[in-house]
């Protein structure tokens, strides 16, 4: 089996599910400047609702066939997220338009909680398991294996990017919505109803985490209360690596991050074993000793892997807060 | 209370004899409160006591960088557990090092600073959220690579923690275990006590010094505007970055009296929900109001513990059984609070007389 060809498998079927955050964390980023930290739990929602249709509906018996349970459960998990996504933009943020920044920001953090909670007492605090709606066939081509989950991912999130990238530049609401974010008064004055355009740039968006929620949880399998926080991180971090606010940049920054990460994790025990450092073994006697025969002694194994999203962050607002592909100047204070 | 013992009370304190009596009236309750507490509800209350004190000196650390200087920091436990480790590591059987508790704990509030330094230099520059996101993701990372820092080399043992740390001697007087002075026994948790009293008051007092003086003036120039307290010659940077490391050290120094307290750390204690607790706890009290911050600490340090005794029996008088376990409730109202406060009193429940003036005031500067 090939592991380079395997890595960009992988890291293309994680990016395309962080692309799909990311695109909801940049849209609301692009139209009201704020980051919605609730973002991550619409798509544990998400994951967890479909899989609450998908069980129930397996249970009962009467034979319904699997397209239907998946294509039932997406549904279902569309309307609750974007039910969801409409409520908290109307709770936690209309209200706090005109306050300072730091106010907005709180409200998000509480409603992730509210949400997260709320999500443990319903589902429980343990791991479940998703039941395979397809069957994971392996494919295998040019050395690597490539599931028909993973197929799926990436062809359903290239379709939805394509189709909002549509929306956007080629319809109505698309115009209003990029008005909004160029300058939302005079949007205004223009006739665009801006309150009616942020609430569908919330719906949009959480309609997209719902999306994400059911392929990762099929993807890995589980889905657990606790998903929705390290995945959120990772995807406004490639919101931010693509250029925030930027619909291009969010695709682009969701598929670097997810083959960085993969990358990472499938070489860097490679890259820091100790062994290979030929000063380190005169130097230590102890070294020396464990790398006898043919063992490795990695200084850094694969269970940093959530690492390198948060120094991806740093270094990219560090060295270009814009993004790889971004305008939009990261101060405006 | 009635008026006129409350104007006489006003008197009292406004005579400088008075002020005083009330001083020393104050000190002799604090002194007798553990021990009213463990003779009224119990030891375990002295040790609630205990950890409230210590989260009263975090949120006021974490009240210097959001409260004062108005930088969004949610990987305030970073610090925290940073001294707690560095006090660990040199004052256990871990590694055999035994170093007195004098010198560990500027230790760890210098390591704290350093991090604090650390974090804050490349990400400053940026603007509020980034920088919540960016602490959020610190806070993370140390947690992540203190629980595996146990391989190939074993500096913190991993998920398993460390366990027999010393705890604070001083003179002899080991505050582990329960000692008599002047024919008087006194267990750990009140010498920890005694210990976290003064602290906290040396705190309290360093906050309401730096409130009023020139660097505190300059962050609170920061937060309403930055580009203007640019122009009136204020270094912003260097005065950020004071600020983070000024939270920092306070955050190490609980840090190594947390791991005193308990004897014993591990990853666990330091996940991303204690900085949300520290944040709630300057949130709900009054951002950059020292009071209003004291006051959010002890509500939210004891109100759960109080939760955690009564939710559960009436529940299960109520239902028959426990629909809610206390965690999730004191969760599910932590996260309330946060939304609730900001919608309805931004300002917090105590909120200091310039901020209330800013916050109802129309609008807010830096908002479009």
């Amino acid at each position: 089996m090939d592991i380079f060809l395997q890595q960009i498998v992988n890291g293309l079927v994680l990016g395309s599910v962080y692309a799909l955050v990311a695109l909801g964390y940049t849209m609301v980023y692009g139209i009201l400047g704020l980051i919605n930290f609730a973002h991550g739990e619409v798509v544990m929602v998400g994951a967890l609702t479909a899989l609450s249709v998908v069980n129930a509906l397996m249970s009962a018996h009467v034979g319904v066939p699997a397209p239907v349970i998946g294509v039932a459960a997406l549904i279902v998990a569309l309307s609750v997220c974007m039910a969801l996504g409409f409520l908290i933009e109307r709770v936690a943020y209309r209200p706090l338009r005109r306050a300072p920044r730091l106010a907005p920001l709180i409200t998000a953090i509480g409603v992730s909680i509210v949400l997260q909670t709320l999500a443990m007492m319903i589902w429980g605090r343990g791991y479940h398991t998703v039941p395979p709606i397809i069957a994971p066939t392996p494919h295998s081509f040019g050395g690597a294996t490539i599931t028909s989950v993973q197929i799926l991912i990436i062809v359903v999130s290239a379709l939805i990017m394509v189709g909002l990238l549509c929306l956007v530049h080629f319809t109505r609401l698309g115009r209003a919505m990029r008005a909004t974010a160029e300058n939302p008064v005079v949007a205004g004055l223009m006739g665009v109803n801006i309150n009616r355009i942020i609430s569908a740039t919330f719906l949009i968006g959480s309609a997209l985490a719902a999306v994400a929620g059911v392929l990762v949880s099929s993807n890995y399998g589980i889905a657990h209360y606790y998903m929705g926080f390290v995945l959120g991180l990772k995807a406004f971090t490639a919101a931010v690596l693509g250029g925030i606010g930027n619909l291009a940049g969010a695709m682009l920054g969701g598929l670097l991050l997810g083959l960085i990460e993969s990358f990472g994790a499938g070489y860097i025990g490679q890259i820091t074993d100790l062994c290979q450092f030929g000063f380190l073994l005169h130097a230590s006697g102890e070294i020396a000793q464990r790398c006898s025969g043919n063992s490795s002694l990695p200084l850094f194994g694969s269970n940093y892997q959530d690492v390198f999203a948060f120094l991806v962050l740093v270094l990219v607002l560090v060295f270009r807060p814009t993004g790889l592909i971004g305008e939009r100047v990261a101060e405006r204070a | 209370m009635s008026r006129l013992r409350m104007r006489r009370l006003q008197r009292l304190l406004e005579d400088p004899r008075g002020r005083w009596i009330s001083l020393v009236v104050v000190i002799v309750l604090l002194s007798v409160l553990p021990f009213a507490i463990e003779a009224s509800v119990g030891r375990t209350w002295v040790r609630i006591l205990d950890l409230a004190l210590l989260y009263t000196m975090l949120a006021l650390g974490l009240n210097i960088v959001v409260g004062f200087a108005g930088l969004l920091d949610l990987g305030y436990v970073a610090f925290y557990a940073v001294g707690a480790y560095s006090y660990s590591l040199l004052a256990s059987t871990h590694f055999g090092i035994h170093l007195p508790w004098w010198l560990l704990l500027p230790i760890g509030a210098a390591t704290a600073a350093f991090f604090g330094v650390l974090l804050g230099a490349p990400t400053l520059r940026l603007r509020g959220d980034y920088l919540a996101i960016v602490t959020l993701g610190f806070g993370e990372i140390i947690r992540i690579v203190i629980t595996n820092l146990n391989a190939p080399i074993n500096i913190t043992n991993g998920p398993q923690g460390i366990n027999m740390v010393d705890p604070v001697t001083m003179g002899g007087v080991s505050f582990g275990k329960t000692s008599t002075l002047l024919g008087i026994s006194f267990p750990g948790t009140h010498l920890h006590y005694y210990l976290l009293l003064v602290l906290t008051a040396i705190t309290i007092f360093i906050c309401t010094r730096l409130e009023d003086s020139r660097i505190g003036r300059a962050w609170v120039a920061i937060r309403e505007d930055e580009i203007a307290a640019q122009a009136m010659g204020i270094n912003t940077r260097n005065v950020k970055l004071l600020a983070f490391a000024m939270g920092a050290t306070f955050g190490g120094v609980a840090g190594g009296l947390f791991a005193s307290l308990q004897g014993f750390v591990s990853p666990e204690s330091f996940q991303l929900w204690e900085s949300i607790t520290v944040l709630c706890m300057v949130v709900l009290g009054g951002m950059g109001h020292v009071s209003g911050v004291v006051l959010g600490a002890l509500l939210l340090a004891i109100l759960p513990e109080l939760l955690r005794h009564t939710a559960t029996p009436v529940q299960q008088q109520l239902f028959g059984k426990v629909i809610l376990d206390p965690e999730s409730l004191r969760l599910l109202l932590f996260g309330l609070a946060l939304i609730l406060v900001m919608l309805l009193r931004p300002a917090g429940l105590w909120p200091s007389r310039t901020r209330r003036r800013e916050l109802t005031s129309a609008r807010a500067p830096g908002t479009v």
